[in-house]
């Protein structure tokens, strides 16, 4: 077993021959009471010990993901003249975030194996393999109902793909830059940076920048879950407050 | 300016959230209605996850119809006896209304149904208020004697009496009773305080005076609705406490001129107003069924239906 593993490690160590060295502009995005969206500027140099190899020069593609849950896709249809939800399908993981960055058109840097074996495209990205639940389940609709996840969340620009947007200076150094909507999710946002040459993927570079609420935000989402009879009535508390506040306020301007 | 909600995690424009609690405060002033029935729908326009509009909204008319009461109350319009017996029946509903509701919910059409009881309810008070303040608009510009109200002679007939002084009625408390179940089931499915139920149930059915109607409604969404904030709060964690206080800022406010607005103008306008209203929202809300929605599809999160 032993032997295998260090045989193994043998075999891929060669493909190591160019690495990333990464950097990133902040490695956590705060979510505050006036956030409106941020910017993500990922920048890094390729290491290697021996020189730029010919050929075609080096692609660099840049995934930022957000944590993957199933989601439930529901179709209208027109049933006794009124639209109503008819079929659904419960589509396995998708990213709540999905973001790729490449350094040329996305056919070029990657090829479509490669594609499959990372799960970088969009389409790869929303895993539907086993979209067995739900009433258009195995019709083989199900096709649609991931298109409708693209094209609703590429609507509310959280899945992009970015074409030609990460810039390569001599073949060693990249960078670009990635907007976060101001509809976020809580989570932890994965950021993958492949280094291709002629589609094949010869690095792999992995990372994680973290995506929280914070200051009272985070207070009031803690509070909500943790104790959510007192966040109940502060919310009451608050509501007749106000209420009574406004009330004798404009008792004051119109007795004046 | 833009502001994050912690629990609906959307980022919206605080100022657009002042501005339309002021208008649907003003509506709930001067109609005695929470104006939730506005609101909800309004607040899923703006990308407000329908699960924490409805909750929110709950807590934002507490803070509208408590600002509305205090003002009716100094003008001794509240009839707090039939306010307490309406309540009584209201919480009972609104308890049953959440069994109905989650019920509803797990045979996943809990939407359409919703929307559907909107359509129906809106429609037919709106233009049964409408018609009838219709008439009465023209026989009192006939100059002719005021309409006397119709009397429900199987009403008088029911034991439990009670004497009601502001409302000025001497009648049983079943009918008040069930009115406020109805309104309380009504009111956690469609996940507002019902007035608009309300006052024409007691203005048709109860027969009380317009004056008192509108106080004494507000005093009943006040409790009706804190309990279904509770609700919420605890059992699906969707009040989204920011947002309640950006709209219900707007919304006392609102609330205030309302009153003050409802006073100015006669009961026939302004029930004509309140039923035009109704039968405006009926009106989006039936075509929003009826027309090819552009978007055929819609996400939801597995497992949380």
């Amino acid at each position: 077993m032993l032997r295998a593993i260090l045989c193994l490690l043998l075999l891929t160590l060669p493909a190591k021959a160019e690495e990333v060295v990464l950097g990133l502009s902040q490695d956590e995005v705060a979510i505050t009471a006036t956030f409106d969206g941020s910017q993500i500027l990922v920048f890094g140099a390729v290491k290697r010990e021996k020189p730029i190899p010919a050929g075609p020069p080096l692609q660099v593609a840049v995934a930022v993901s957000g944590p993957s849950e199933p989601v439930l896709v529901r179709r209208k249809a027109r049933r006794f003249g009124i639209w109503v939800n008819t079929d659904s399908v419960l589509i396995d993981a998708a990213p709540s975030f999905y973001k790729v960055a490449t350094s040329a058109p996305f056919d070029t840097v990657l090829t479509d194996v490669q594609d499959l074996q990372h799960r970088v495209s969009i389409d790869r990205a929303i895993q539907s393999v086993g979209a067995t639940f739900g009433t258009a389940a195995g019709s083989g609709g199900a096709q649609d109902f991931t298109e409708a996840v693209k094209r609703i969340r590429g609507g509310q620009d959280l899945y992009k793909i970015l074409e030609s947007s990460v810039i390569v200076d001599q073949q060693t150094l990249f960078r670009t830059a990635i907007d976060m909507p101001a509809n976020l999710t809580e989570g932890d946002y994965s950021i993958r940076i492949f280094l291709t040459r002629e589609g094949e993927v010869i690095s792999l570079y992995e990372t994680q920048i973290d995506v929280k609420k914070v200051g009272l935000e985070r207070w009031l989402f803690t509070m909500s879950r943790e104790m959510p009879l007192v966040y109940g009535l502060m919310s009451l508390a608050i509501a007749i407050f106000a209420g009574w506040g406004a009330a004798a306020a404009f008792r004051v301007v119109r007795l004046r | 300016m833009q502001i994050y909600l912690p629990i609906a995690e959307v980022s919206v424009n605080a100022f657009m959230l002042l501005g339309l609690g002021g208008i649907v405060g003003i509506l709930s002033g001067m109609f005695g209605v929470g104006g939730g029935f506005l609101m909800t729908p309004l607040l899923f326009f703006i990308g407000i996850p329908p699960a924490v509009a409805v909750a929110t909204e709950a807590n934002q008319i507490v803070a509208s119809s408590f600002s509305g009461v205090l003002a009716h109350v100094r003008r001794k319009t509240v009839d707090f006896r039939m306010g307490t017996v309406l309540l009584v029946g209201g919480l009972i509903g609104a308890a049953l209304g959440v069994v109905v509701f989650n019920y509803l919910k797990s045979l996943g059409q809990v939407d359409l149904l919703v929307r559907l009881c909107y359509v129906v309810f809106l429609g037919i008070i709106g233009s049964m208020m409408f018609v009838e303040s219709l008439r009465a608009i023209r026989k009192s510009r006939a100059g002719g004697p005021p309409p006397k109200r119709k009397k429900h002679t199987w009403i008088q007939k029911l034991p439990f009496k009670m004497r009601f002084r502001t409302s000025g009625l001497y009648i049983s408390v079943i009918p008040p009773v069930i009115v406020g179940i109805a309104v309380g089931i009504l009111a956690a499915i469609m996940g507002v305080g019902g007035g608009f139920i309300m006052v024409p149930a007691m203005i048709y059915l109860l027969g009380m005076p317009t004056k008192v109607v509108v106080g004494t409604s507000l005093f009943q969404i006040i409790f009706v609705t804190a309990f279904t904030t509770l609700l919420h709060a605890t059992t699906n964690f969707t009040v989204d406490i920011a947002l309640a206080v950006l709209l219900l800022i707007g919304g006392v406010v609102g609330a205030q001129i309302g009153t003050s607005l409802g006073t100015k103008l006669k009961a026939e306008q302004l029930r004509i107003l309140l039923a035009m209203m109704v039968l405006a929202v009926c009106i989006k809300l039936a075509l929003d069924l009826l027309i090819m929605p552009s978007e055929l599809y819609s996400l939801g999160r597995a497992g949380g239906h």
